[in-house]
């Protein structure tokens, strides 16, 4: 870690639609160890927001434990926060959510809070399909109580200790198109090209985004042997294809040969286009996803890109049809009809 | 791009802009820490070894180095170190440094060598070759030595006994000097067998307007400005009348002004044809003055001396307005408004200065060229008469001290070799040493933790009690707090980040931990197209791109110098210490050095 965090920054850098530079979005200076992947997805957030022109006060960030969740502190200094306790982001988040509709909900987890202990929370809000982005920070390992090995860790996969990890990993990319998810995505830490795109495309889903980012730990799992390092990844990571993500205002003008590429609609009106690599897949085809995750392990890759979209579902408000107006918009006697009300309820249950 | 080159000395060099901007290179960096840790003296020392005069330069340098302070250009209303004023605490703060002066061969080598005039440039000559065993024989029409900066530069700037400390570190060294000596035969001269001789006589002449209407009859009230300068240091003035002209843009006319209030001018009017933007003063001069209560009138072309009963009784302008091509050339325009006058007992002429080498004569070997100035070599300071050096204003007209003595140091470079036989072109690389500031992971030999504070003005003393007296310094320097505050702004661009190819696993922290976007991996390209794809904007031409090989990904590092902290986060984040923090030490070769 550092201490100290200079005040100057670029002084011609560029300002976005709603007169803010990239600093309005930064956060505390990491206390991560130096290189860790970590870091740079929070950079990424950085970037995708600054792009996206969110407004900072907009966004509620929400984590569980781990050094993946201590980062919420190091992007967005003028969001909301909530650190809950361990692997029960998934709550916290459905509640807030549920409050207040009108938010942006970015959930950071770690494949120990997600994959481990909060796996049961993660699995029902993925059936649920919040509206949220919510990543894992996947290095395989418990980095903040010195890497243990995590549900993540490939089979015979070695960490820093040289032991090769016994049991079957959890792909938490499979489970999530198993429960429904309505966009699932992997990446990389190292490459933000890839990343920063995914994560507006994410941001602007309506719906439960999910995207599991590979970040290697430099400290407990960067070493040779182990399959989330950072050479290991970069050789053996396979791209769906690049992704442009087309903010509503602009037009799409990349120009790619016909068949190759796809261009999706989002719900608020900004789009994706994406350039495949892989003739045959279709990113809204859920079986087809599947497949190619498979085709990939199958021979040691890492597939990584957009891997499913549905544009068009329903997420939890829609579901349960809840009110339009975020709570703390509704008066006194709406939000609490009183007594009567709720004797006429009970009675009509009766 | 081509990976840089970060063994060419001038890579690093040119990164440290103070110090590359400073004609005498001057480690800027490396004394403003020692004044941090309050070691006024070894500060002063470094300054010496480079400018010779760090008291005087520390009140009077034009800093050239200010306007290329990086800490100028990291924020839009940042303002440049006080690089300059800081010299000066080290002078004001420093010990006795008596035993730290090289030691001076009792035993000489036997070469003599004349210097002709003693200001800066031929000072410093004599300080770098009096260590190697020369005997140095000085001569200058003033009775003592200093040249302009004893005759021009108003005690209220400069006070004598500063000047005179510094000017006899280098004559008590065993300088012969022959003051009160008008040189009027170079020929002469020549015949004395000297090994050597160097000419740094400056550019001793004022300017005048002798074709003006009336200037002949208001001779008594027009002075050239340098010259009534000189006879006010020496004593031989001492009151002007009570309105007063003075005309020129530039410093001289700022010297001349400010002094003239100070000897009974009570209304002084500076007078300009240019606009007041374009003048040549420095900002800090123009200041100064106007603090003083002196108007600055531009944009007004002088027509006329106007004489009444045979006296001078004020001067007519015309005015005008600057007029630029597509080229930026500039054209004054009269505006055809009605001619302007201004009421005057004296004007002080100060319009520009130059050579005057009539006491050379034609036929001696030493070839003259465009405006009868000599042909110097500007590597070397040799003339076309091989044992003739000339440095300071005298080799390429008049500029300032620093420039005077960094000429000094390479004509003695050149008479050294010269002296010893070798060819004057040879000559040695600048010394570099560049050593790891490393003591821990986020520890390092310098402070990085650079302060947020804005530039801190320098107090002056009371106006009514300067104006008084032409002695009273009008600048009282920092005191050792505000010069440590000050200090603190300086962002140690010696510390250079050193990248190691081979090292980087392209995990990309040093990208997101920079604090000014200076890192980019990216594909590789040239450098114009290179500059559009960076984290920040790249649009300062004038600082370079620093290019890695190519990378494990096929991609290159590249890192903007332009804005660069120097704050040592990229590596302190970097988990394989590809990035370090260097000191990188530039030091100019000295006569007699390897
Ligand atoms: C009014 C004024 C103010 C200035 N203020 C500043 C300032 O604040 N900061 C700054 O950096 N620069 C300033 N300068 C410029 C600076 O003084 C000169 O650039 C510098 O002194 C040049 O040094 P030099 O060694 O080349 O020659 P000089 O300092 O000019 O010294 C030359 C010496 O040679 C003598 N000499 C000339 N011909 C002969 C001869 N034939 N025989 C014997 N002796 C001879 C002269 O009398 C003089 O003493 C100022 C100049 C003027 C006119
Ligand atoms: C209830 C509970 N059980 C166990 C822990 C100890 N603990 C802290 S972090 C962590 C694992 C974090 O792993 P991960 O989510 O992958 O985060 P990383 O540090 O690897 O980014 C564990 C088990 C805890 N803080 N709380
Ligand atoms: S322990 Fe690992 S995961 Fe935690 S900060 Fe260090 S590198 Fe990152
Ligand atoms: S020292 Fe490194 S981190 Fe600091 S500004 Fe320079 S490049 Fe950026
Ligand atoms: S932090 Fe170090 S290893 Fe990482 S990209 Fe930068 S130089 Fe390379
Ligand atoms: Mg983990």
């Amino acid at each position: 870690m550092s201490y100290i965090n200079p005040s100057f920054r670029h002084p011609n850098l560029p300002v976005n639609d709603i007169g803010c530079t990239k600093t309005d979005y930064e956060g505390a200076i990491s206390t991560l160890c130096a290189g860790c992947g970590h870091d740079s997805i929070s950079a990424a957030v950085v970037q995708a927001c600054f792009e996206m022109s969110i407004e900072p006060h907009r966004v509620a960030k929400l984590s569980g434990i781990g050094c993946s969740s201590k980062t919420p502190a190091y992007f967005l200094n003028q969001s909301h926060g909530f650190n809950s306790v361990h692997g029960r982001m998934p709550s916290v988040a459905t509640g807030a959510n549920m409050a207040n509709r009108d938010m942006i909900y970015i959930g950071v987890s770690g494949d120990g809070d997600t994959a481990s202990i909060g796996m049961g929370q993660f699995v029902h809000v993925a059936r649920r399909n919040l509206n949220m982005l919510y990543m894992v920070e996947n290095n395989g390992c418990y980095g903040l109580t010195k890497g243990q090995d995590s549900a993540t860790a490939d089979i015979g996969s070695k960490a820093k200790g040289g032991v090769e990890n016994v049991y079957a990993p959890i792909d938490l990319v499979n489970v999530a198109l198993e429960l429904g998810a309505t966009f699932v995505a992997r990446s990389f830490s190292g490459d933000k090209k890839q990343l920063v795109p995914l994560i507006q495309a994410a941001l602007s889903h309506q719906g439960f985004a999910f995207i599991d980012v590979v970040s290697p730990c430099v400290t407990f799992n960067n070493n040779p042997g182990s399959t989330k390092a950072y050479d290991y990844v970069r050789e053996h990571a396979e791209i769906t294809g690049s992704v442009d993500f087309v903010p509503k205002k602009d037009e799409i003008t990349a120009d790619y040969e016909p068949g190759t590429s796809t261009n999706i609609t989002l719900h608020d009106g900004s789009a994706l286009q994406l350039h495949k690599l892989a003739k045959d897949f279709d990113p809204q085809d859920r079986r087809a996803a599947t497949r190619a995750l498979e085709n990939a392990k199958d021979h040691g890759g890492i597939l990584t890109g957009l891997i499913y979209i549905d544009p068009d579902t329903k997420d939890l408000h829609n579901i349960l049809g809840t009110t339009e107006t975020p709570l703390r918009d509704l008066d006194q006697d709406t939000l609490c009809p009183g007594n009567d009300a709720l004797a006429a309820i009970n009675e009509s249950l009766r | 791009m081509k990976p840089t080159d970060i063994k060419d000395p001038e890579y690093f060099h040119k990164v440290v802009d103070c110090q590359y901007a400073c004609p005498a290179h001057t480690p800027v960096p490396e004394y403003i820490r020692l004044i941090v840790a309050g070691r006024y003296t070894d500060a002063y020392m470094v300054n010496w070894e480079s400018n010779v005069f760090p008291g005087v330069l520390g009140r009077t340098c034009d800093r050239p180095c200010e306007p290329a302070c990086r800490r100028g250009r990291v924020a839009n209303d940042e303002e440049p170190v006080a690089i300059c004023r800081l010299k000066r605490v080290a002078a004001d703060n420093k010990d006795d440094i008596t035993e730290r002066l090289p030691p001076i061969p009792k035993e000489k080598n036997g070469k003599r060598i004349a210097l002709i005039g003693g200001g800066p440039a031929s000072l410093t000559v004599a300080r770098d070759l009096m260590p190697l065993g020369y005997e140095c024989v000085l001569y200058d029409d003033q009775e003592r030595g200093g040249g302009m900066m004893r005759s021009q530069i108003p005690a209220f700037r400069l006070p004598e006994k500063v000047l005179s400390e510094e000017v006899n570190y280098i004559l008590d060294m065993g300088v012969e000097c022959h003051f009160g000596t008008w040189i009027s035969s170079m020929k002469e001269m020549l015949d004395k067998n000297f090994d050597a001789v160097f000419v740094g006589t400056g550019a001793p002449r004022g300017r005048d307007l002798p074709d003006l209407p009336g200037r002949k009859e208001a001779d008594d009230n027009v002075h050239i400005g340098i010259e009534w300068l000189a006879s006010v240091a020496f004593e031989h003035t001492a009151k002007i009348g009570k309105k007063v002209i003075v005309l020129g843009g530039g410093n001289t006319a700022m010297d001349c002004c400010r002094t003239a209030r100070r000897l009974g001018g009570e209304e002084v009017r500076v007078v300009v044809r240019s606009p007041f933007a374009d003048m040549k003063a420095s900002p800090w001069e123009k200041d100064d003055a106007i603090a003083e209560d002196i108007p600055i009138l531009d944009n007004h072309v002088p027509q006329s001396f106007e004489i009444e009963n045979g006296k001078l009784k004020g001067m007519t302008f015309e005015k005008v307005e600057a007029v630029y091509d597509e080229n930026g050339k500039r054209s004054l325009v009269p505006t055809g408004e009605e001619p302007v006058f201004i009421e005057c007992d004296d004007v002080l002429m100060a319009i520009g200065q130059e050579n005057s080498f009539t006491w050379i004569e034609q036929d001696i070997g030493i070839e003259f060229g465009k405006w009868d100035m000599p042909e110097v070599n500007p590597v070397t300071f040799q003339s076309s008469l091989p044992h003739v050096f000339f440095g300071g204003d005298a080799a390429f007209g008049p500029e300032n001290i620093i420039t005077a003595v960094a000429q000094g140091h390479q004509a003695a470079v050149s008479i050294d070799l010269f002296c010893n036989g070798e060819d004057v072109k040879n000559r040695l690389a600048p010394g570099v040493t560049i050593m790891s500031q490393k003591m821990g992971v986020h520890e390092w030999v310098y402070d990085n933790d650079i302060s947020d504070d804005d530039r801190y003005a320098v107090p002056h003393a009371d106006k009514a009690t300067a104006l008084k007296n032409m002695k009273i310094e009008v600048e009282l320097g920092f005191d050792q707090d505000q010069a440590y505050k000050e200090a603190m702004r300086c962002l140690n661009c010696d510390a250079q980040t050193v990248f190691a190819d081979e090292k980087c696993i392209e995990c990309d922290a040093c990208v997101d931990v920079c604090p000014t976007d200076c890192i980019t991996f990216t594909d590789n390209a040239e450098e114009a197209d290179l500059r559009q794809t960076l984290s920040a904007p790249s649009n300062n031409n004038e600082q370079d791109l620093y290019v890695s090989g190519t990378l494990p990904t096929q991609r290159v590092m590249v890192k903007d110098e332009d804005i660069c902290l120097h704050c040592g986060l990229c590596a302190e984040r970097c988990p394989t210490a590809a990035w370090d923090m260097k000191k990188f030490l530039y030091e100019v070769t000295k006569a007699g050095r390897g």
